[in-house]
């Protein structure tokens, strides 16, 4: 017994050498490029503090917080955010299921169909805003030609009026990512058993009562998914809208001009590089933006949880 | 039904679902065909559009109502490559264009007006993301695989945790660490390096990459390890030799997700390059024309840029599920 349990347990302690060894990189990395940049900006959102000014931080307590918090021009980023987060989101979940109901069934073809229509989403978001400002343009652009307003003094300008322009993000948002929600409910589809259906088929139940019983409560959960997922990357929604709009076109709302597509990502980024550069707010205001995405995940996966159990 | 009820344990051989059964399946079934076709056009119409504008010449894409069809011109490819002036007066131009030294392109870009000062920026940083997304995508997949296989294999103290922590690493708002990673990248002079933004998206890229290898390694059979142990493997030789060549395919799907992450970047690109190290990304919607705005050089620019991303879709159609979906489902 001993005879050869002695070789074991060296093997053994080579694998304790060998999984540190194996994960030590990674751990590493994750602490340094994202454990204590956080610990730093959390430090830094307390501050007074600007990353273009030689004085050092100066600690000013929740002041930073209260400003973001109550200023009424940031609330409207928030609020820009909230809105989009929540239509766009909402269409990609109707399209992307729609599309995974059309190709849940194969037929010839539809697996290249299915990956053609995945093309959008692999693609650079920031290109593509680029790229969309041309469809979107009024006289040489497609996209109201193809709604049929051929004349580029009445056709719509997207981009340029303030009561479209986020709609505009949420058009090209929606024809990147509903293909997403599509890819996820193809794969909850593909696992609902058929013997639901044949028992189904058997009561003689009608086509809508399969849908409403067996299909939708089957693919909830990773309806539910996509719903989490699409969420979070709309409140970080970034790439796009500067390519796309750059946060404007500005309206005048009371006395404050505002940016109808500014989001938080945006307004973040403006609020903390040059020349604006005011490092301690815009580290409090990440925070906010922090705080609401870990909030919204554990508000789905609670019900994410409730959905599996039930 | 007869035959159900007499052999009630027999298999089901036909399908009795309403949907299937329903009024003239394959009549049904090739509206669905169709209608799934149109959408499909529908949805790549913007991007055909992209490759049509690139293949117009400048008057033809300000052209209202817009060009269906056209003449084709590479002019916006040379635009691309070239940076150039304007001649200040027509006269000037034209004397450039008598002039029979002129190279094929030299000739296409005078016809306009301009003349080529010297090579573009956008090959440098087509070459700049190239660098960064490629060196980054080997670091990430080199130590996904690693903690992966450790992951999957090992039982480590505090397992759940840690990988829940690596995964939550990924729901992090990139905006959240912009500021701290600029502030130190600039104390430490990793701005506009190269090296900086390789770490960065070696790092933002490893939590998905070692979701996605563990879900790979997991499905290899720990048996076959096992049996290399007993012919007297080292642990080490045993992974490289029997688990790295399994999960070839997994290591190989892992590769392109990381590549194509990192080559879409915008973020951090813009905020921590400039000139030497600037990617592609921060460039394309910043392309200035000469006196106005060369839709067809964005549009060529554009097109270049995302055909390594569409052909490598394509090449990876039966594990994309899995890759973008990123741990929410475990088999794809």
């Amino acid at each position: 017994m001993s005879s050869y349990s002695q070789p074991t347990r060296r093997r053994h302690l080579g694998d304790k050498r060998l999984i540190q060894m194996f994960i030590i990189p990674t751990v590493v990395l994750l602490i340094l490029m994202n454990v204590f940049p956080l610990i730093y900006s959390l430090y830094l959102s307390f501050t007074e503090y600007s990353a273009i000014n030689p004085t050092p931080p100066e600690w000013v307590g929740l002041d930073n917080y209260k400003k973001v918090l109550s200023d009424n021009l940031y609330w409207h980023n928030f609020a820009v955010t909230g809105r989009y987060a929540l239509i766009s989101v909402s269409l990609q979940m109707i399209v992307g299921f729609g599309l995974a109901m059309l190709l849940k069934e194969k037929f010839k073809g539809s697996g290249l169909l299915t990956t053609l229509i995945l093309v959008p989403m692999m693609l650079s978001p920031a290109v593509v805003g680029a790229f969309w400002k041309n469809i979107f343009n009024p006289s040489f652009g497609i996209f109201d030609q193809f709604l049929g307003y051929s004349d580029p003094n009445t056709a719509p300008e997207w981009l340029g009026d303030p009561d479209l322009a986020l709609w505009a993000v949420v058009i090209v948002d929606v024809w990147m990512w509903s293909p997403f929600v599509m890819l996820l409910s193809l794969a909850g589809l593909s696992a609902i058993p058929d013997y639901l259906y044949e028992a189904a088929a058997i009561d003689r139940a009608s086509a809508w009562f399969q849908f409403r019983r067996i299909t939708l409560p089957q693919v909830m959960p990773l309806l539910l998914i996509a719903v989490l997922f699409r969420t979070i990357e709309a409140f970080k929604q970034f790439d796009l809208v500067m390519g796309l709009t750059g946060g404007g076109p500005s309206l005048l709302q009371g006395t404050q001009a505002v940016n109808v597509t500014e989001t938080v990502s945006v307004k973040l980024f403006r609020l903390a590089m040059p020349p604006q550069a005011q490092t301690g707010l815009s580290s409090a205001m990440a925070y906010v933006v922090l705080v609401i995405i870990i909030a919204i995940s554990n508000l789905y996966i609670r019900a994410l949880n409730k959905v599996r159990e039930g | 039904m007869a035959t159900r009820a007499s052999a009630p344990n027999a298999p089901v051989t036909i399908s009795t679902r309403v949907d299937k059964v329903g009024l003239r399946p394959k009549v049904t079934r090739a509206i669905r065909a169709l209608v799934v076709v149109i959408l499909t056009v529908l949805i790549l119409l913007p991007v055909v559009w992209m490759v049509m504008t690139s293949l117009k010449s400048p008057s033809d894409v300000v052209a209202v109502p817009p060009k269906i069809i056209f003449e084709p011109s590479i002019e916006s490819f040379i635009f691309l490559v070239t940076e150039r002036v304007q001649f200040p007066t027509r006269q000037e131009a034209d004397e450039f264009r008598a002039r029979d030294d002129l190279k094929w392109y030299e000739e296409k870009v005078a016809e306009r007006g301009q003349k080529i000062t010297r090579v573009g920026d956008f090959p440098k940083q087509l070459r700049n993301s190239f660098i960064i997304a490629g060196t980054s995508t080997i670091f990430s997949v080199l130590f996904g695989v690693l903690s992966a296989y450790a992951f999957s294999r090992f039982k480590i103290p505090g397992e759940g945790d840690l990988l829940f922590f690596i995964l939550s690493t990924r729901m992090l708002p990139p905006v959240a660490v912009t500021i701290p990673i600029f502030l130190m990248y600039r104390e430490l002079g990793l701005d506009n390096t190269y090296f900086g933004l390789i770490l960065l998206y070696t790092t933002f890229n490893l939590s998905f990459s070692v979701w996605l290898l563990k879900g790979f390694i997991d499905e290899i059979p720990k048996e076959y390890e096992e049996a290399a142990l007993v012919d007297g493997y080292t642990r080490l030789q045993a992974f490289r030799k029997v688990v790295l060549p399994q999960a070839v395919t997994g290591i190989a799907a892992t590769t392109v997700f990381c590549f194509i992450f990192a080559w879409n970047e915008y973020a951090f690109a813009a905020m921590l390059t400039s000139d030497a190290t600037r990617t592609a990304p921060p460039s394309i919607p910043s392309i200035q024309g000469v006196g106005r705005i060369e839709w067809e050089t964005i549009a060529a620019a554009s097109l270049v840029f995302l055909m390594p991303v569409v052909i490598v879709t394509f090449a990876l159609r039966k594990h994309l599920l899995r890759g973008v979906t990123f741990g929410a489902i475990r088999k794809g």
